[in-house]
């Protein structure tokens, strides 16, 4: 170990406000799953490969056989890519549980909370980084909707809100995403359960197939459930086909119960997240 | 004298399992305290707790003045944590993982900079600052982490089991470190199942045993519980360690004990380096052949033997551990 003489650094931190903290904190750490992202190009791929897969399986092969009114296969291409970019967002939510798992069994975790930062900069940035990679794969696979047909009927204004529904529902439900890693005891099992309650909220909807075709019992559920309104709103707001069932709220208010969704899942699973990473092994 | 680090009646229990019994710690400025014991005596969940990564179930602790559940911020600028896990980012560099929390330690952007060079440099990482930390070796993870602990130039710094799974070569080489960052007046709480590294570091060690403190003390100290020094003897041939048992007895200050397998006497003494003179001679008139002689003083695994009645280390940990009741000889 050679010897050197330390020049005196500044190694008191500047006062600041605890939010001004929590801003940069988050940005320190976000950048770290970014840099990540950078040297495991893999991961990235195949977070892109799997939705295109799915447009090209259900625009392809299963779609010759779901109806959705008049227009065909064409209609079918434009119900599907907005019902593809609400199972995005949700299937994207595997990747943050197992990641803070897998930080939580690596000690990295109690270094994070063993320093001055804010404690909840880690999964503000950890979820902020999830979001910007689910903003390139929706980018990617709304160019690929386009290239196998799917078109945007609406106003420009109508597209942008759009977007910024799937944005914010992205990062709320990473959310949830991130307290459940909390929870797990390790990455194998995160990845098990990361998935596992997703898979009735995303096949369990109308993003695939209309709501009319489903049996009578299952019909609620699957009008109330988020992915379903999600993936409705998107249609309403890119004016693509919209089979209804019936009148019923969801039917009628999908952009406003998305954006309320969203903001619900945000209210109730930051602060539980945020707790529960304070509270470890306490 | 500063107590740098004060704990006092810390209770933890994780289920039905008693983890912690009622510890009191203090750990004066600028001294090294030595936690020892074997797995699952506490020592990880007292260091979880000081350094506010766990709160205790009761019992108050504080550290640099700082009370680690009502000012965990204050505590936390103040500490560094170095665990038995190396706490970095695999798929980062060396330099990005210290600026990394450098910047989290709330350090300008520049001076994150200037102080992970200082560290990388101090930690001769410099060459492998710019590799991902996935192609380093376990010694060059484990300085890598104790560079990151030090980044805010911590007063009190908590090493948990900071040399398990190194090679002998590395665990030299962090010992040094240690010594280095004691020296400049850092004061530190190390926990180690090796009594070795415990004599070698610790100015006071505590002994922890099913979470409670069953002896604290200088190393010398708690040698001296064990009494004084021994003769290890090996003979040629296991037949002559009861003659040669019968012609020491005037030698020792208590009963020899033999264990043939291994054709060894163990002779408590009381006169020193001049006892081993006699039994030299001795058996020499005797025609008694010596294999190998040893003047030892007791060991702490010696310490913890009479203090537990069992060995410190369980076996299935202890593989590659430097150390042995064989084969050590006096070092002081």
């Amino acid at each position: 170990m050679s010897a050197v003489t330390e020049t005196s650094l500044n190694l008191q931190a500047a006062p600041r406000p605890k939010l001004g903290w929590l801003i940069t904190d988050s940005m320190s750490v976000s950048r770290r799953h970014l840099l990540k992202i950078t040297r495991v190009p893999e991961s990235l791929f195949f977070a892109l490969i799997q939705p295109v897969m799915f447009v090209l399986l259900f625009a392809f092969v299963f779609g010759g056989a779901i109806n959705v009114g008049p227009g065909g296969a064409q209609a079918y291409r434009e119900y599907l890519i907005p019902g593809i970019l609400a199972q995005t967002v949700m299937f994207a939510v595997a990747g943050i549980t197992v990641g803070i798992t897998e930080d939580a069994g690596k000690g990295i975790m109690d270094r994070f909370r063993s320093l001055p930062m804010r404690p909840g900069a880690v999964l503000a940035g950890h979820t902020l980084a999830s979001l910007l990679q689910n903003t390139l794969v929706i980018g990617i696979l709304s160019v690929t909707g386009l290239a196998i047909g799917w078109r945007i009927h609406g106003t420009f204004g109508e597209a942008a809100l759009a977007y910024l529904m799937f944005a914010m529902f992205a990062y709320a439900i990473t959310w949830v995403g991130a307290w459940i890693g909390l929870h797990m005891p390790n990455s194998e099992v995160a990845g098990t359960a990361g998935l596992a309650w997703i898979f009735p909220f995303t096949f369990a909807s109308n993003i695939f197939t209309p709501v009319a075709t489903m049996p009578g019992w299952l019909q609620p559920f699957v009008l109330w459930n988020p992915v379903s309104c999600l993936a409705l709103a998107g249609r309403t707001l890119f004016h693509n086909p919209v089979p209804m069932l019936g009148h019923s709220f969801p039917e009628r208010y999908p952009v406003e119960l998305s954006f309320g969704y969203a903001i619900l899942l945000l209210a109730i699973f930051a602060p539980l997240a945020v707790r529960a990473f304070k509270n470890r092994n306490a | 004298m500063t107590l740098a680090i004060k704990a006092a009646g810390l209770t933890k229990s994780f289920g039905d399992v008693v983890a912690l019994n009622g510890i009191d710690i203090e750990v004066e400025q600028g001294t090294v305290l030595g936690l020892l014991g074997p797995n699952g005596s506490g020592k990880t969940t007292i260091v979880r707790i000081l350094a506010t990564l766990l709160k205790a179930d009761s019992g108050v602790a504080s550290v640099a003045g700082f009370d680690v559940v009502t000012q965990p911020d204050e505590v936390r600028s103040v500490i560094g944590l170095t665990g038995q896990y190396a706490a970095v980012d695999e798929y980062l560099t060396g330099r990005e993982n210290l600026e990394l929390f450098a910047r989290l330690f709330h350090l300008s952007k520049i001076d994150a900079k200037k102080r992970a060079d200082q560290l990388l440099d101090r930690f001769d990482l410099s060459d492998a600052a710019d590799r991902g930390i996935k192609g380093y070796s376990g010694g060059m993870r484990r300085r890598l982490d104790l560079a990151a602990s030090l980044i805010g130039r911590p007063n009190v710094l908590f090493l948990d089991e900071p040399t398990t799974g190194l090679d002998p070569r590395s665990r030299q080489g962090m010992w040094e470190v240690i010594e280095d960052l004691v020296a400049d007046g850092t004061t530190v709480l190390l926990t180690t199942q090796y009594l070795e590294e415990a004599d070698q570091l610790a100015n006071k060690i505590v002994v922890l045993n099913h979470g409670e403190v069953i002896a604290k003390g200088t190393s010398d100290e708690l040698k001296s519980q064990v009494g004084g020094d021994r003769i290890e003897l090996v003979v040629g041939a296991a037949s002559d360690l009861p003659s040669a048992a019968g012609l020491l007895r005037e030698f020792g200050s208590g009963p020899a004990t033999t264990e043939p397998e291994i054709r060894t006497l163990l002779l408590p003494v009381s006169g020193g380096s001049s006892a081993i003179v006699d039994v030299v001679r001795k058996l020499d008139e005797n025609k008694i052949n010596i294999a190998d002689i040893a003047l030892r003083r007791p060991t702490l695994d010696d310490v913890f033997l009479s203090l537990t009645g069992h060995a410190a280390e369980d076996k299935t940990e202890t593989a590659g551990a430097p150390k042995g009741r064989r084969g050590r000889k006096a070092r002081r």
